[in-house]
């Protein structure tokens, strides 16, 4: 076949492959300088602030989360309230058995994964929009088994038994536990992209059929990934649950809401890309601050937000910045750099 | 004799009560080149697929180097050498040219590093498409997609290579080259399996034709004679011209 572009192409002499280079490092140095500087805020502002950002932290954890599944792996899950939701209750028996509720997070996410990997051989028999109600079941399915505990409040919610006294330093705990686990999310998903796994689930995601015909094992991939979600989501449930000191009902943490709300994040933001599920939980976050006491006007201003993203910006907010400058604070882009010669 | 590197054994797929193979036969010895022609519909990407492990055989067995892979996944099958091109392509549109052929490089031929990305960039200058590999792959045209389902295909590092109608739409310069390409390949060892509408670029590369029609071998053999032989004039114009 004919040789585009690159006439005479030497068989020794190859281009070199970047990625990212000195913006990779640049990215992850502004990242740390973002992360300490909202590390020290319990220091610097009143508790009312930082009890505000908790919820932009769990957030933008959900979110990544349901980027990672949908943007990055192509399952569109609706059900990821199944695991926030046991996050969030089993939390309560961690607490109960005398741990902590900030080591407690961890242990949580753990277990979570535990009870998502044989889930997964449940969901992963359905597809595409089956897979999407197939997760939502599973996510009723587990309420409902949760709500028989009466240890666990039966269908009422119940408190956490166990947590640090002090108002001021509790806050300041729970703020932190937040940023943690927000930051675990982000940068989670940008080190698995960075990883060979990352390259195939993007290959997955385009077309499953041509991946696995180059070798990619599609299923365990998408298990992983599967796992992993539920695990970030459990932990965002967990914090959900320290924050207010307790469920209040398990309707409330096992809504499909927390579905739609990711959902409207990630594509606001920009699906696919690392940023976007951040940006786009920064602009719900904002919404909900200034919108949220105008009643019905908070609903029509979030739909619009929605509807005007996707028709003139599908991208989202991020992804078309990026499209358009081909700027990333997280570059996973692998670029083929050829010599000035040519 | 050593054990052909394929041996296809009384292969049949069916849809429900469509027989799409039926009871195919064919046996591939290392380093020859096979080339498939039949009309339309014939079974001929099916065929390629339940190689390939992309279809399920209904029944029969598949083998390579002696080994049973017939419930073998097409991602293990790729991994034992099997490398193959979609007749119509399936890139993945939101990577890059060059990503596209890393991923069969690092999965199928299970490379790492710096090793990867070599051997990707040399399938993206054996198929034309290393200036375009910066390129998102949903961008290319036709042409540049076929090239790439080549491209990937030679990244996985294949032994077996299952070729399926990438000279269709090329110049008669760019199809010489194509040729060229592929001989190389063959020279280098690598057995071939290869449909191709485009006859006369075929019969420049194959050892041996395989005429396949309505899911069945009819004709196997020294290429000019299958082309010169009585079933393909019958296949093709139906039975009138004898």
């Amino acid at each position: 076949m004919t040789v585009q572009t690159e006439p005479a192409t030497q068989a020794t002499a190859l281009p070199a492959v970047h990625r990212g280079g000195r913006a990779t490092a640049l990215g992850l140095t502004g990242t740390a300088v973002v992360l300490l500087a909202m590390a020290a805020l319990p220091y610097l502002v009143d508790t009312g602030v930082t009890a505000q950002l908790v919820k932009l932290c769990y957030l933008v954890a959900l979110a990544s989360m349901w980027n990672l599944l949908t943007g990055y792996a192509g399952m569109m899950s609706m059900g990821q309230q199944a695991f926030i939701g046991l996050g969030a209750y089993l939390l309560f028996v961690v607490n109960d058995h005398g741990l902590s509720v900030y080591t407690g997070t961890l242990v949580v996410s753990a277990l979570v994964a535990l009870v998502a990997w044989p889930l997964s051989y449940l969901a992963f028999r359905l597809r595409g929009g089956y897979f999407a109600v197939g997760t939502w079941v599973i996510a009723e399915v587990v309420r409902l088994i949760v709500v028989r505990f009466d240890s666990l409040g039966a269908a009422s919610g119940r408190s956490l038994s166990d947590v640090t006294a002090d108002p001021v330093l509790r806050r300041a705990y729970t703020y932190w536990l937040a940023l943690a686990v927000m930051a675990a999310a982000v940068l989670g998903t940008y080190a698995v992209l960075r990883s060979r796994l990352g390259l195939s689930l993007q290959a997955i995601r385009d077309d499953d059929t041509a991946a696995g015909s180059l070798g990619v094992n599609v299923t365990r991939g998408k298990r992983i990934i599967y796992v992993t979600a539920a695990a970030g989501c459990a932990a965002a449930g967990a914090v959900i649950c320290v924050n207010s000191l307790g469920v209040a009902s398990p309707t409330q943490i096992f809504g499909v809401q927390y579905s739609a709300l990711m959902v409207f994040m990630v594509v606001i933001g920009g699906i696919g890309t690392v940023e976007g599920p951040v940006v786009g939980a920064v602009a719900y976050f904002l919404l909900d601050k200034y919108f949220a006491q105008s009643g019905v006007w908070y609903l029509v201003v979030v739909g619009a937000a929605a509807i005007v993203v996707s028709l003139y910006l599908p991208r989202g907010l991020w992804g078309t910045l990026a499209h358009r400058t081909g700027f990333a604070v997280f570059p996973v882009r692998h670029t083929v750099r050829f010599r000035a010669a040519s | 004799m050593s054990t052909p590197l394929l041996e296809v054994d009384h292969l049949a797929v069916s849809f429900g009560e469509l027989h799409v193979l039926e009871d195919v036969e064919l046996s591939v010895p290392r380093g020859q080149a096979v080339g498939i022609v039949g009309p339309n519909g014939a079974g001929k990407s099916t065929l390629l697929s339940a190689i390939s492990g992309v279809e399920r055989a209904s029944a029969g067995a598949v083998r390579l180097a002696g080994r049973d892979v017939t419930r073998t996944s097409a991602a293990e099958r790729c991994r034992l050498g099997v490398g193959r091109s979609f007749q119509i392509p399936r890139p993945f549109a939101d990577l890059t040219v060059f990503e596209n052929a890393l991923v069969g490089a690092e999965r199928g031929a299970g490379l790492r590093g710096a090793h990867a990305r070599e051997h990707s960039l040399r399938a993206l200058e054996t198929a034309g498409l290393l200036g375009l590999a910066n390129k998102p792959a949903g961008s290319l045209p036709l042409l540049g997609r076929k090239r790439l389902e080549l491209a990937r295909a030679l990244a996985t590092g294949p032994e077996l290579l299952l070729l399926d109608e990438i000279a269709g739409g090329l110049t008669e310069a760019e199809a010489e080259e194509l040729v060229a390409t592929v001989l190389s390949l063959k020279e280098s060892g690598v057995t071939i399996l290869w449909i191709e509408h485009v006859v006369k670029a075929l019969v420049q590369v194959v050892d041996r034709l395989v005429c396949l029609a309505y899911g069945r071998i009819r004709v196997d053999g020294d290429p000019h004679e299958v082309l010169a032989s009585d079933e393909v004039a019958e296949v093709y114009l139906g039975g009138t011209a004898a």
